[in-house]
């Protein structure tokens, strides 16, 4: 039952990550649609953490890549070095290689070395000297980003963006939650002793399952109609794209499998949509992204038929 | 071109059935060999049809036409006008149905069948004949339905024709009110317009007014302002008969004038007089009509009389003076006439007059003697009296004793006038019966009555009405309380059919609201009615206008609602709107960006003691809206039945 893996799962994670049980049901949502995760925020609210207790959880192979301003793309998809005994190159395969990845302050890094992973991240295949290397399947990976205000970053440009499938911040916790997190347990230790609940194949049911649930063309009308605002509204630079579309849909998918029911409802939509759209549409004056009020409302401005 | 595909069975069923609706209501006109014929030819179409047989050679067909054709010349002698012109109309279209072999033919059958619902109203226009030209309209509408679309489930077309056919009634309404009224029967032609209207005749011999008595026809309708007179008042005035030959009586001299020759005066009773048509020209008003009646003309023997003979249903606004003392001046000539007399007819009456006229000292002795002579002959009052001879008055008087009304009259006039006093027969309609649904008074030519005027010095014209001598109560309360058990009686005068009686009055009432607003809209009412709506004068262009505007107007508001109702089709929708209205009723609207599920868990906060069934009644809808295909009809039953039956606090 993929349901059941995905309730497994989140009980888990909530024991270790408190108070945060929409933003960890969000990154497992993004994870059975197949998409990556960006999660902007402040230092030190367990964006590593959550990386690491999916891993943990999922029994996935993990890698952590501390992104800086001199690190380069062979440092992420690997380097083919000549190897003298067998007169040609080998290729050594990168930290990219695994099966989830944690992009560690993916804005400290260039441009050029951003675009590696994001190339990575979309093809699922990585091209070293004319050689295609396939990546791990699952291949999911957790960029993290602090607030593109501080000093020392390279803001990721609109169309790498695109290629997460959703944003989340975590924020600071709640009162009673950072009151246990406080007293309780280390949680690097906790996550230590914490087992895998599932194995990598049931999480390929899950996304396989996700796949199958059912959109109905009422849905899809109100995808379209919610699109359609993004397009026409003229507090935004531009609307949603059809890939945005797509994802949206994926998202719900997800969502809706998470929820335990086999069809897409506009609740999953309008649960996902901030997420999906907001790290992807610029208000028209002054090009900042959109807060989540302005979604809310773009939301409440489509009637649910 | 598609339209020379084969039909299929189910459009050319539909056909059929329209073909035989339309022309079902016709076959009472059409001659009776013409009907039999159409019969049969949708019976051998219907047969081929069933067992997928070919239809007969064209050569048949042609012939069959012609010979019908003859057939119709015949019987009508010529082709032209209305009867030949639907007979011909009729044989054509069964022969089209056997001819017909691609979509097209049923087409052409289609507009045949339309135009033949119209030939309907050539010959009356009843409500019945109405709902009958409808359910023919429907059925042929239907079969233009399936030639769109042949794969449609019957009771959807039904439907669908049903709503297409509704649609156009606000049209037919506006058409109605606003296209310019043409005064006349537009169809009628000249010969055949004004044939089988029954009435009272100007000349009664014996047994003339029982024939009437027999007819459950309605001579005309009155509706009083207030309470009707007694039915010992009503007497309906028609022909006034003075001259005598022995056997008939016939009108007598008199004027016709615009001022009636009396003063009236005592009570008033105003009414609305809706007549239906005899083709005379004399109203039936109540006894006696005030002065200032428009568009009539009085006659010296107080009769109303219209400017022409009444051939259309007609309303009459009417007030009347039931006490009024009339002609106490009389013409001479007028006075001759009533105490005119055959020579050598009824010598045994003239007799008894004349012992009364030794007997009594003065015309009002001599009257009263007759009346009190009459009442020890010992007459009784049938409907089917004996058949009189010669001497019509002594045989009734002395041998059989038994009459109708007309004999009463007919005897109590002569043996006044051989007692030396003037008195005359006036015929009408006596009584009356009240239509206890709408309270109109409803006088049906069975209420036919023959009465009698004596001329007495200084008292004028005194109405006599020697049938009470014998039958009192048919003065009181109707024929059928006056004749004896077993007398022959029209079906409705009979007591103890109660509850037909019942069926009829209601029926009556919806023909009189019928007559009185769709067939008595004519060019004045339609008249009144604009000016009353701020068109005073409205010639033609004021009409097109009118007509112009308003089908614009609807135009406009059907497509608005068409626009509103193209989403609630779906009766899943439909059930989730009203159940959104209920609770908005209860001030928990659905806002429109809200999710089924969102919207099911605010309303389990907000009405928490129904917690239960409001989740469940959001949680379906999500599952029956969202899940893939279209939902099962029974669970969306299911759901709006849960809907309707939900009731809050």
């Amino acid at each position: 039952m993929p349901h059941r893996y995905a309730i497994r799962v989140l009980e888990a994670a909530n024991c270790i990550i408190l108070g945060k049980d929409r933003e960890l049901r969000l990154a497992l949502a993004c994870l059975i649609a197949r998409g990556h995760l960006l999660i902007e925020d402040l230092p030190g609210v367990g964006k590593t953490t959550l990386a690491h207790v999916i891993a943990r959880l999922i029994g996935l192979h993990f890698q952590r890549i501390q992104f800086t301003s001199d690190l380069l793309p062979a440092d992420i998809v690997g380097v083919s070095i000549f190897d003298r005994e067998a007169s040609s190159f080998r290729f050594h395969p990168g930290p990219i290689f695994s099966q989830l990845i944690l992009a560690d302050e993916i804005n400290r890094a260039t441009p050029k070395t951003q675009s590696a992973l994001l190339e990575a991240m979309e093809e699922r295949q990585v091209t070293a000297d004319s050689e295609t290397h396939p990546l791990p399947e699952p291949f999911f990976v957790i960029a993290t980003q602090n607030p593109s205000h501080q000093i020392g970053t390279f803001p990721l440009p609109e169309s790498q963006l695109d290629r997460f499938l959703l944003r989340i911040r975590l924020g600071y916790p709640d009162r009673s939650a950072e009151r246990a997190l406080l007293m309780g347990e280390d949680r690097r230790e906790l996550l230590e002793r914490q087992p895998a609940v599932i194995q990598p194949d049931a999480l390929l049911a899950m996304q396989q399952a996700a796949h199958a649930i059912t959109v109905s063309e009422r849905l899809v009308d109100y995808v379209q109609a919610l699109l359609a605002t993004t397009r026409h509204s003229p507090e935004l630079a531009a609307g949603l794209s059809p890939r945005a579309g797509l994802g949206l849909i994926a998202a719900a998918r997800a969502w809706a499998l998470i929820e335990g029911r086999d069809h897409v409802l506009p609740e999953d939509i309008q649960t996902v949509f901030p997420h999906v759209a907001a790290h992807r549409l610029h208000t028209a004056g002054d090009g900042r992204s959109v807060t989540p009020e302005a979604l809310g409302q773009l939301v409440r401005d489509v009637p649910v038929v | 071109m598609r339209d020379t595909r084969a039909p299929t069975p189910a459009q050319f069923g539909w056909l059929l059935a329209a073909v035989t609706a339309t022309l079902a209501p016709h076959a009472i006109e059409l001659p009776y060999w013409l009907a039999i014929l159409c019969a049969s030819l949708i019976a051998i179409r219907s047969a081929l049809l069933w067992r997928r047989g070919k239809p007969p050679h064209q050569l048949v067909i042609v012939l069959v036409a012609v010979a019908a054709g003859i057939g119709v010349r015949f019987e009508f002698s010529h082709f032209f006008g209305k009867d030949p012109g639907v007979a011909l109309l009729a044989v054509l279209l069964c022969l089209k149905l056997l001819e017909s072999r691609t979509t097209r033919d049923l087409r052409a059958a289609v507009l045949l069948a339309y135009f033949l619902q119209l030939g309907l109203f050539f010959y009356n226009q009843t409500p019945g004949i109405a709902a009958l030209a409808l359910a023919g309209a429907l059925l042929t509408t239907t079969t233009l339905l399936s030639l769109e679309d042949a794969a449609a489930r019957p009771v959807a077309q039904l439907r669908t024709s049903a709503v297409l056919l509704s649609q156009g009634l606000p049209f037919m309404l506006v058409l109605f009110v606003l296209f310019p009224r043409v005064q006349g029967p537009l169809w009628g032609l000249p010969s055949d317009a004004y044939s089988g209207m029954t009435g009272l005749s100007d000349t009664m011999t014996p047994g003339s007014i029982s024939q009437l008595g027999l007819s459950d026809a309605i001579a005309f309708r009155a509706e009083f302002d207030g309470t009707p007179p007694p039915p010992s008042q009503r007497y309906w005035r028609g022909p006034v008969l003075t001259r005598y030959d022995g056997r008939s009586w016939r009108p007598g001299f008199s004027t016709i004038a615009r001022e009636p020759r009396y003063e009236p005066s005592g009570r008033a009773y105003e009414y609305r007089l809706t007549l239906e048509p005899h083709n005379q020209p004399w109203l039936l008003a109540l006894d006696f009509p005030a002065a200032d009646i428009p568009k009539t003309r009085y006659a010296g023997d107080f009769r109303l009389l219209a400017e022409q003979p009444v051939r259309m249903r007609t309303r009459f606004d009417l007030r009347s003076y039931p006490a009024t003392a009339v002609g106490k001046v009389e013409d001479a000539i007028v006075l001759a006439e009533a105490q005119r007399l055959p020579a050598n007819v009824n010598p045994r009456s003239r007799a008894l007059a004349r012992e009364i006229a030794t007997e009594g000292a003065g015309p009002s002795e001599i009257l009263a003697l007759t009346l009190e002579r009459l009442r020890g002959l010992d007459l009784t009052y049938t409907l089917s009296p004996p058949l009189l001879g010669t001497h019509s008055v002594d045989e009734f008087l002395f041998d059989t004793r038994q009459g109708f009304c007309e004999h009463f009259a007919s005897a109590f006039v002569f043996l006044m006038r051989a007692a030396g006093v003037p008195a005359r027969v006036v015929t009408g309609y006596q009584g009356g019966e009240i239509n206890p649904v709408d309270g109109s008074l409803v006088v049906r030519q069975s209420d036919a009555h023959a009465w009698a005027e004596v001329w007495l010095v200084g008292r004028g014209w005194v109405r006599v009405d020697p049938t009470a001598l014998a039958a009192p109560s048919r003065i009181e309360s109707g024929l059928s309380a006056a004749l004896p058990d077993w007398d022959v009686l029209p079906l409705l005068r009979r007591p103890g059919m109660d509850w037909l009686r019942d069926l009829r009055h209601r029926w009556d009432a919806v023909s009189n609201t019928w007559n009185q607003w769709v067939l008595g809209y004519n060019p004045d009412r339609q008249r009144d009615l604009l000016e009353r709506m701020g068109f005073p004068q409205p010639d033609w262009r004021t009409l097109a206008m009118l007509l112009g505007v308003s089908a614009a107007g609807l135009m406009l508001l059907l497509l608005a609602w068409a626009f509103a109702q193209r989403r609630q089709h779906d009766p899943l929708d439909a059930a989730w709107t009203s159940f959104s209205r209920k609770l908005a009723r209860h001030g928990a609207a659905r806002h429109p960006w809200e999710g089924p599920l969102d919207y099911g868990k605010r309303l389990a906060m907000t009405f928490p003691e129904h917690a239960e069934p409001l989740r469940t009644i959001s949680e379906d809808y999500a599952r029956l809206r969202y899940r893939i295909g279209p939902a099962d009809p029974h669970s969306v039953r299911l759901l709006a039945r849960h809907i309707r039956r939900l009731k809050l606090k």
